[in-house]
Parts: structure tokens; sequence; C-alpha cells
């Protein structure tokens, strides 16, 4: 089962997180990361945007590959688009599985996918400039470690 | 008779809008050909890639686009 949204207001991680344990409750372990602004270099707001027809449709499929590769009771994933502000959670990844390590796998392998393969274009705000943030090339190594 | 195309991430800010209207028919040459300047030159690049009604194509050269279809213009991500 897979729950995946892309939200323009407020990530709520610790509600998400309660909600998704109690709709597995069989599980016997649920791991998940949480990812925020980092509040470093003078960023003054972080911008997130996304296009419709893509965005969601990629974190869907990549949810559906997570459950095909680990045998997890659910996976789950929420992405803030918009503007953030420092230490504002950004995206939250979670899967529930019988063992530990299929959901700590799962939850790296998503993660991994997000940050190099989403439909997400990102810019920042330092000293009141906007300037777009280009693709990292430690993204694209994570991506290997699952090929 | 116009395809519409969507221009994201820092394409937007070279397009000057996230969105223009060309005329339809449209290939990938008369769409790079509308364009002269820094927005042609970065669309060129072998890096961005183009959805047509929301399917990324594998090959920019195969783009057709009628009237009433949306191309995006995708730059590289930076990650959520």
């Amino acid at each position: 089962m897979k729950d995946v949204r892309l939200l323009e207001t407020a990530l709520a991680a610790e509600t998400t997180l309660a909600q998704f344990g109690a709709a597995h409750p069989a599980a016997g372990g649920i791991a998940s990361f949480l990812g925020k602004v980092r509040p470093d270099g003078g960023v003054e707001a972080l911008e997130l945007s996304h296009y419709d027809p893509l965005t969601l449709p990629g974190m869907d499929a990549l949810a559906d590959e997570a459950l095909r590769r680990w045998p997890l009771d659910g996976v789950l994933i929420r992405h803030r688009v918009g503007v953030m502000a420092p230490g504002d959670p950004i995206v939250l990844v979670a899967a529930a599985s019988r063992h530990r390590r299929a959901a700590i796998e799962a939850v790296d392998f998503t993660m991994d996918h997000l940050k190099s393969d989403a439909w997400f274009w990102k810019r920042e705000k330092r000293a009141g400039i906007w300037s777009w943030i280009e693709p990292r090339g430690e993204d694209h190594a994570d991506l290997a470690r699952w090929k | 008779m116009a395809v519409t195309l969507v221009f994201l991430g820092k394409l937007a800010d070279l397009a000057g809008a996230p969105e223009r209207e060309v005329p339809a028919p449209l290939d990938w040459p008369a769409l790079v050909a509308a364009f002269p300047g820094p927005l042609g030159d970065a669309l060129a690049s072998d890096k961005v890639k183009l959805a047509l009604n929301g399917s990324v194509l594998a090959d920019k050269a195969a783009l057709r686009a009628e009237d009433g279809d949306e191309v995006a213009l995708l730059p590289p991500v930076s990650g959520g």
C-alpha cells in the first residue's frame, strides 16, 4: 500500500508518521527519513517547483518500485513544493515492514531517487537574491548504488 | 492554432514567463529557432528534456506538436 502526496503547505511529520503507524499495525518496524531546509550559509528561503503532469506520477512510480523490491506493508512519501524557510521539513519518507532491513533499505532507495531523479527544481534566496541550484554529482553517485 | 510551451526551473527565468504559446505544428528545430539568444542556447543543451502532453520524449528530435498540445521544457532536476 502506498500513500504519496505533494504538499503546498506545511508538512506535519509527526502527525503523518503516527497515522502511517496506525495504518500498519501488523508491521514489525517502521523506518523513516525527514529532510529539512538546511539552516546554513545565509540561505533565507528555498523554493521547490514541480510540473504537475510528471512530478506526482513519478513519485507514485517510485513508491511502486520500492514495493516491488522489498516486502513492505506500506510506503509513504510526502514532498513539499513552494517556498520554505530554513528548518522547514521538505520531504518525509517512511516504510513499514515485517523486518527492519526491508524498511530501512526502502527508505534509503526512495530518498536517493527523490534527490536525483524526481521532477523538482530548486532555487534558494541569499541576501535577497534567488538563484537556481544545479544538480550535484553525489546525487547521481547515490543513485548508482541501486542499479 | 497554438502549442503551449511550459518552461521549468531556470528556463522560466530565461523565457521571462512560465508559459508561452507558439504556432502549431511545431517540431524541435522550429522550437529552438523560435528563441534565439540565451534561451535557445539553453534549450539546445543535451541536458534539457522534453515532455509532450505529460510524456517525456526519449528523442527530442522526434517532437511533433499539434494545436492544443503542451510541450514542457525540463532542465536537469536539482533534487528534492
